[in-house]
């Protein structure tokens, strides 16, 4: 008989463990899985895990990691804030879209004008655009009690439908042909965001992911506002007893959630993409809910969360290229990891209890 | 500062190793932007890759990676290919246009081939097929078969290529019935079954019994299947299960020869920068076989036209043709160029409605 029996206080240790055995339980399971589609497991397994990071051409892949997983952290750090209070951002990617088309409309409205002043425009109108976009949802909860989770999922539809018309319209290159898509902004050196220093992948959005880390964590320790977000979440009927005001928590957290993701895509659509497309947005924005959860919504669990998801993509990438894996085994692989990671995370507050049901 | 010195030395001597490593295997990659099972466009490039490992054998080694993003993912992906060592590298997305050049700046030994794009380099070469001519042959069969005199068109993004399409079927169908009248919808895709079914019911609740299709999936087949009288066209691939109604013919892109010969080229040291639009003749653009659902002498004809077009002996833009504001296009017996072709984006005379932007 094996029970599941509640631990009275979550464990530190299993806390602190369950990612590390999350990720070798998924190697072995995802190891079968390699094997059972006629791969050599270990092959497989270094290619994802190992190469990346030490095998021959790692000295590419390594600032890459950051570059894929600078927008990650970014965003999953806003949104960590809003999830630790209960208050559900689902629409990053959609306030990445519109902080993206903000600051590229910024920068392309001053080309071909170069001026030292116009890439610290794009930023702020990248922060404000995102974090507008994310407003709606937040004010449409507070005035009329309308579900943010629900508003913001759907505000990202309109943004996308957004993209694509200014990918048509507005923004369209003049001398693009009447193909789709903006200017690329990597050829204009103003509104560039180019790598601070060259073949490190360092660029200003992977600055502000970690100054964003840095942040949160002063924020959620030694801030009274980090205190009432935590409270908030944890035991909310005491943080109304203590006047924490609601509104306002809803309307900061959404808003940073908002203005980092906008931030974010700022940074990619006028570095490491170039321009406005149809296709700009990837995933950044979902695959951030799984990197907060993944990093524990804490700020150094999220960064690390981080650069692991970049690494499977990589790695993944790698392993379609060099040993012909098909790209559904490594999306397998990588809903492995976060399954495992669920159902470990119930070792953090049940114990498991072999033999006789005691009484609880 | 040293580290960084370090890491740029690395990256000189490894990008050496990689293209000097000349294995006498030919190595090939390509990079598509679907899945290679979604039976349309990326399914025709990888039956193209296939064509190429059929016809070199143990000669050439192929490397694909599927589902991959325009954008920055595609970028990696390449330089991961060709730091791997590849040769020669497909890139089958218009999105991967700048991604393309930028790799190849950095990998100056390495060719690429970039899919319906218009910026070529040392090392870049662009390739597109003449889809219009099979739009051609199939406005020519909708305005035939049409008795609603209403033809469907499921139209995905306004750039050239689609405007192209639209207008040269829009052409050849009125010049057999002068009566036809075009209804398009834009769904903003290129593959997505829910909605281009809704698109394609859509259209024929407004009347249309023959619907054209610029998207990929078989959705739009279902849907004119279960209205019963509809008529309708393959598109990328075959569709052949839809045959043979309402699947009464389609265009097939077959890129097979195109790869086989850039691959030759590379193994001879032949390549060089070219910038290729091929259409029926070439073999880039085929014609699915036209079923026995569609009246003998229009067969005929229809035949007849692939027949010319793959000639030369007859153009699919030839004038007299106006712009949708009635300003002269081009004159009796003209020619459109390849220049206007390229970059359309206007109607021509008798469509309704705005190319959306």
């Amino acid at each position: 008989m094996i029970a599941l029996e509640k631990r009275p206080q979550p464990s530190q240790a299993w806390s602190l463990l369950t990612p590390l055995v999350a990720v070798v339980i998924t190697m072995i399971a995802g190891g079968l899985l390699f094997s059972a589609l006629g791969k050599n497991p270990i092959e497989a397994i270094r290619t994802i895990f190992y190469d990346p990071l030490f095998g021959e051409f790692a000295f590419y892949y390594r600032p890459q990691l950051l570059v894929k997983g600078g927008p990650l952290i970014l965003i999953a750090i806003g949104l960590s804030l809003g999830f630790r209070a209960g208050i559900w951002n689902i629409g990053a990617e959609g306030q990445y879209i519109v902080g993206a088309i903000c600051g590229a409309g910024v920068g392309l409205a001053f080309y071909p004008t170069e001026s030292a002043f116009i890439f610290p425009l794009m930023v702020m109108a990248g922060a404000l655009g995102g974090w507008a976009w994310s407003m709606i949802p937040a004010l449409l909860k507070v005035k009329f009690g309308t579900n943010e989770i629900l508003v913001s999922l759907m505000l990202v539809y309109v943004a996308e439908q957004l993209l694509a018309s200014m990918s048509l319209g507005l923004l369209k290159n003049p001398q693009g042909f009447g193909f789709p898509g903006s200017r690329n902004l990597q050829d204009y050196a103003s509104a560039h965001n180019a790598e601070i220093i060259a073949g490190t992948g360092m660029h200003w959005g992977i600055v502000a992911a970690f100054i964003a880390v840095i942040m949160a964590y002063v924020l959620l320790n030694k801030h009274i506002l980090g205190f009432n977000i935590r409270l908030t979440g944890e035991a909310p009927r005491a943080a109304r007893f203590g006047g924490v005001n609601p509104t306002r928590l809803v309307v900061f957290c959404m808003g940073v959630s908002g203005a980092l993701a906008g931030l974010a895509g700022l940074f990619e659509v006028s570095g490491p993409s170039g321009q406005i497309s149809i296709d700009f947005n990837v995933g950044y924005g979902f695959t951030a809910i799984i990197v907060a959860f993944l990093g524990r919504l804490h700020p150094v669990g999220i960064l690390l969360a981080g650069l692991l998801m970049a690494l499977t993509y990589i790695g993944g990438e790698i392993a379609q290229g060099t040993l012909s894996l098909p790209a559904a085994a490594i999306q397998v692989f990588q809903g492995m990891l976060l399954f495992f990671l669920l159902v470990l995370d119930l070792l953090t507050n049940y114990r498991i209890r072999f033999g006789k049901k005691g009484i609880a | 500062m040293k580290f960084t010195k370090l890491m740029a030395t690395a990256a000189v001597v490894a990008m050496g190793l990689a293209t000097n490593a000349l294995a006498e295997k030919t190595k090939v990659g390509f990079v598509y932007v679907g899945p290679v099972g979604d039976g349309g466009w990326t399914y025709e490039h990888d039956q193209g890759r296939k064509a190429v490992v059929e016809a070199f054998g143990d000669d050439v080694e192929t490397v694909y990676v599927e589902n991959v993003p325009e954008g920055p993912d595609a970028e990696r992906v390449m330089t991961q290919m060709a730091l791997e060592g590849a040769d020669l590298i497909f890139t089958t997305s218009f999105g991967y246009m700048d991604q393309t050049i930028n790799v190849a700046k950095k990998f100056p030994k390495v060719k690429f081939e970039h899919a319906t794009g218009y910026k070529t380099a040392e090392n870049v070469s662009v390739y597109s097929a003449r889809f219009y001519e099979g739009r051609a042959v199939q406005g020519h069969i909708a305005g035939n078969m049409t008795e609603s005199n209403i033809i469907g068109y499921i139209a995905s993004f306004p750039i050239p290529e689609v405007i192209r399409g639209i207008n040269s079927a829009y052409i050849h169908a009125k010049k057999v019935n002068p009566d036809v009248e075009f209804k398009i919808i834009w769904a903003y895709t290129w593959f997505d079954p829910a909605k281009e079914a809704d698109a394609a019911k859509a259209l024929i609740e407004q009347g249309a019994d023959v619907i054209l299709q610029h998207t990929d999936s078989t959705a739009p087949q279902a849907a004119a299947q279960a209205a019963g009288n509809v008529v309708t066209f393959g598109q990328a691939s075959d569709m052949g299960e839809y045959a043979p109604f309402p699947r009464v013919s389609s265009i097939i892109d077959d890129w097979a020869p195109y790869y086989i010969a850039r691959t030759k080229a590379v193994m001879d040291g032949s390549w060089s920068t070219v910038n290729t639009w091929d259409g029926i003749g070439a073999g880039m653009v085929g014609i699915g076989e036209i079923s026995d659902r569609v009246p003998a002498d229009v067969k005929a004809e229809a035949l007849a036209m692939v027949e010319k077009l793959a000639s030369g002996e007859y153009h699919a833009f030839t004038g007299p043709i106006n712009k949708q504001d009635g300003t002269p296009w081009l004159a009796e017996g003209e020619t459109a160029s390849d220049g206007d072709l390229a970059g359309m984006s206007f109607y021509v005379e008798g469509l309704v409605g705005d190319v959306p932007n």
